[in-house]
């Protein structure tokens, strides 16, 4: 795996009332090729402000943000995000569309031959898990857990480099998170993505991802391995949450002892 | 088959067509409108209080009242652009009525386009910025399909609300189902009244059905059901609208208001053209503001008013000078002001004369007006609807020092029922009506003269004053008809048993007058 640059945030930031507060403020960033990174942080840190600079969906107010060594400024939004995969806690599939026409939008955006866009929309089908017979359903008919694999077979289908995810399970039932969080996690390797992901739960952070960005008031207060973070931190804040999944799995770990012993 | 009945059909494919045209534009319009109007709104919410507001100022104005106020609007609008296109806009018929109606026609389409463009679920726009559509593709492939059940609820309220509202465009000279309802109303033909009532019901029923097969194919994403509906309202359109496009040679455009002896003069006038071989369309009901203004610039060629509406209304004047007098200055005033020629009088007076039960006048000695004038404090005064607004009653109130107990304003078939039964003592009569002597009604004399005098005269536009075949066909009606033969010939029409079309009541006046064939 190689570790050039392909993502860096360069000194963003960005107000959402006039200059007296940031979401994000003068943040640097840089994320290689290949990597998995989580940005975690309470409600309002700036973590999700953060991961839509990257296709526009919010453009920062000072800063630049760019993508192999190119300005994401100087390309059109629509043209960006169609080379970028997008998945979030709301899913949004269109109701109105198949999930065969759902998982194919960005293709046909994008002009494919009809042949290559049906071709792919199995290949994904088969990549996220779902029958084939899920192509002429509409989304209504689907499962919490059925429709995020939609969603994620939807950002996957213009085969882009990069993945963003922003809180991409929170909903889903605990059961469902686990098997859907790994199953991403085996896809982002074998397919050599990049990806962003914004998640509020520090133990899936821990689980799925290479690196931890810590966020707090718009700035990056720690920023490692999930390794080097729980093994301590000088920041009271990132110690405290980076230690909650260990006291978790010690509590666990107990329980089971204590059954073991019983 | 009934003969109401059997007329009332006989003209049902051009009322009907018509009528389909005016609305179907009208929705036409006011979707086209109303869309990109609900797009904006749903964007810009600063916009959104400004556009409902409007668009329901619009709608809270009588449906009656709204082509009228067009109509002005239209005639300055058409000496704007006469000089630079060259070309006048006609002021009367289609054209008010199609922006009234498109006005009328944008709320409910405004309110459900904007329910439906901003209602939908935050996390599809968000997918839809996401997966990478321009703000164009979002409108298309997202955002127009799942607002179009919304949407369609509101066309489909709106053309009910438009094909009602179109049965008022008769009054502003645009033939529709209102046709038969305005002129049944005056001619007290409840038959054609009911005909036209359930036939614009009828049509809307329809429309309205088809309207929802389209709606429930947009909810369902049930293209075959979208498409049959609307399939079947363009069929139906061309095929009822198709007929009009027939043509027929209208060379002349007679005029008439809306009572029963100006639709039987109107009538009258265009028998005998046709007798000449000249096309001959009618415009029926027109109001009393709207149908000078229409023949002076040119819109009608000939219609009957009377010396005294004239006098006070297009002349300003409140001076009551005698008869001859008045007529020979009105039709030099005419010829001068708008080049609008008074071809003569044609031998009555339709006046507004007070008039009450003979057993009532008797009972309290009353013969004329002065003699009345004590008693008016005991009494209630049945008028018609513009009578209580007219300088003459300013005039007989001035004159006489008449302080009705209280006036009422009703149709005119109304006002006369109000008299017999009693329920008004005095009311305001036109001295022609086939009614006064019917219902042995006594007419007050108007001693001091405070009422102008109201000779029925013929009137042709600026640009037909010298047309040799309309001056063969009215030049023998002027001083032809006594005001008993008029009176006759409007009972036939007004009365309750065995009544006669406005058309029968013209061939009876011109046999009774023993008309020569023109």
């Amino acid at each position: 795996m190689t570790s050039a640059p392909l993502i860096e945030l360069h000194r963003v930031s960005k107000s959402f009332d006039g200059g007296r507060g940031f979401a994000v403020n003068d943040l640097s960033l840089t994320i290689n090729r290949g990597s998995l990174i989580a940005l975690v942080g309470a409600s309002g840190s700036g973590k999700t402000t953060t991961c839509k600079f990257i296709n526009r969906l919010i453009d920062p107010d000072a800063g630049e943000v760019r993508i192999d060594q190119r300005t994401v400024a100087s390309i059109p939004p629509a043209e960006l995000r169609r080379g970028i995969g997008y998945v979030f806690q709301g899913i949004g599939l269109f109701p109105h569309m198949r999930v065969g026409e759902n998982i194919g939008i960005t293709p046909q955006l994008l002009g494919w031959p009809r042949a290559d866009i049906e071709a792919r929309t199995a290949e994904l089908l088969d990549l996220v898990g779902l029958p084939q017979t899920y192509a002429s359903r509409f989304p209504d008919a689907l499962s919490g857990g059925e429709r995020q694999r939609v969603g994620v077979a939807r950002a996957l289908a213009a085969r882009p480099r990069i993945v963003l995810m922003d809180e991409p399970f929170g909903a889903l039932d605990p059961l469902t998170r686990d098997g859907l969080g790994s199953a991403y996690r085996d896809l982002h390797d074998r397919l050599g993505l990049t990806t962003v992901m914004v998640t509020h739960d520090v133990q899936e952070a821990v689980l799925l991802a290479d690196r931890i960005v810590v966020l707090k008031a718009g700035r990056i207060i720690a920023d490692g391995t999930p390794s080097t973070l729980m093994r301590g931190h000088p920041n009271s804040d990132v110690r405290a949450m980076m230690s909650m999944p260990a006291r978790q799995a010690a509590r666990v770990q107990q329980i089971i002892d204590g059954l073991a012993n019983g | 088959m009934d003969e109401r009945l059997a007329s009332a059909l006989r003209v049902l494919p051009d009322y009907l067509g018509q009528h389909v045209l005016l609305s179907a534009s009208a929705l036409a319009f006011g979707v086209v409108l109303s869309l990109p109007l609900a797009l904006i709104a749903a964007r810009r919410p600063r916009w959104r209080w400004p556009l409902l507001t409007l668009a329901s100022a619009a709608q809270t104005i009588p449906g009656l009242a709204l082509p009228a106020l067009f109509y002005p609007r239209m005639l300055s609008l058409s000496a704007l652009v006469k000089p630079a296109l060259g070309l006048a806009l006609p002021a009367l018929g289609f054209l008010p009525a199609l922006l009234a109606l498109t006005l009328y026609s944008m709320l409910p389409i405004l309110r459900n386009g904007i329910t439906g463009l901003s209602g939908i679920d935050r996390a599809v726009i968000e997918a839809a910025n996401g997966v990478g559509m321009t703000s164009w593709q979002r409108l298309v492939r997202v955002e127009a399909p799942l607002a179009a059940p919304v949407i369609m609820a509101g066309v489909r309220t709106s053309a009910v609300w438009t094909i009602g509202a179109a049965t008022l465009a008769t009054p502003v000279g645009q033939t529709s189902l209102g046709n038969y309802i305005f002129s049944g109303l005056q001619t007290e033909n409840w038959i054609s009244v009911l005909f036209g009532s359930v036939a614009a019901a009828a049509l809307a029923l329809v429309v309205d059905q088809l309207l929802g097969l389209v709606e429930a194919g947009a909810a369902r994403r049930d293209h075959k059901r979208m498409l049959a509906g609307l399939a079947a309202l363009a069929i139906g359109t061309a095929v009822v609208v198709a007929p009009l496009t027939a043509g027929k040679p209208a060379t002349y455009v007679i005029g008439s208001k809306n009572f029963s002896e100006q639709f039987i003069l109107s009538e009258l006038i265009s028998q005998r053209l046709q007798a000449l071989g000249a096309g001959v369309e009618r415009k029926d009901g027109l109001g009393s503001a709207v149908i000078f203004r229409a023949l002076a610039s040119g819109e009608l060629d000939a219609y009957v008013d009377y010396s005294g509406t004239l006098w006070a209304n297009v002349m300003g004047r409140h001076d009551t000078p005698s008869r001859e007098l008045m007529l020979s200055e009105l039709t030099r005033w005419m010829r001068e002001q708008y080049g609008v020629t008074v071809l003569g009088s044609l031998g009555f007076e339709n006046a507004y004369v007070l008039a009450m039960r003979r057993e009532r006048a008797a009972a309290l000695g009353v013969v004329s007006i002065p003699g009345l004038a004590p008693h008016t404090p005991q009494l209630t005064l049945g008028s018609d609807l513009e009578f209580l607004s007219r300088p003459e009653w300013a005039a007989l109130k001035q004159a006489y020092g008449l302080a009705f107990r209280a006036e009422r304003a009703f149709n005119p078939t109304f006002m006369y029922r109000a008299v017999q039964s009693g329920e008004v003592d005095v009311i305001s009569a036109f001295s022609s009506d086939g009614r006064i002597a019917a219902l042995d009604l006594a007419v007050l004399r108007d001693e001091k003269q405070a009422v102008p005098s109201y000779d029925a005269v013929v009137l042709l536009s600026p640009a037909r004053a010298a047309d040799p075949v309309l001056r063969r066909a009215l030049e023998p009606l002027i001083g032809a008809i006594p005001v008993e033969r008029m009176r006759e010939a409007n009972l036939t029409v007004d009365r309750d048993q065995d009544k006669a079309s406005p058309a029968q009541a013209a061939r009876f006046l011109a046999e009774a007058l023993r008309l020569d064939q023109p």
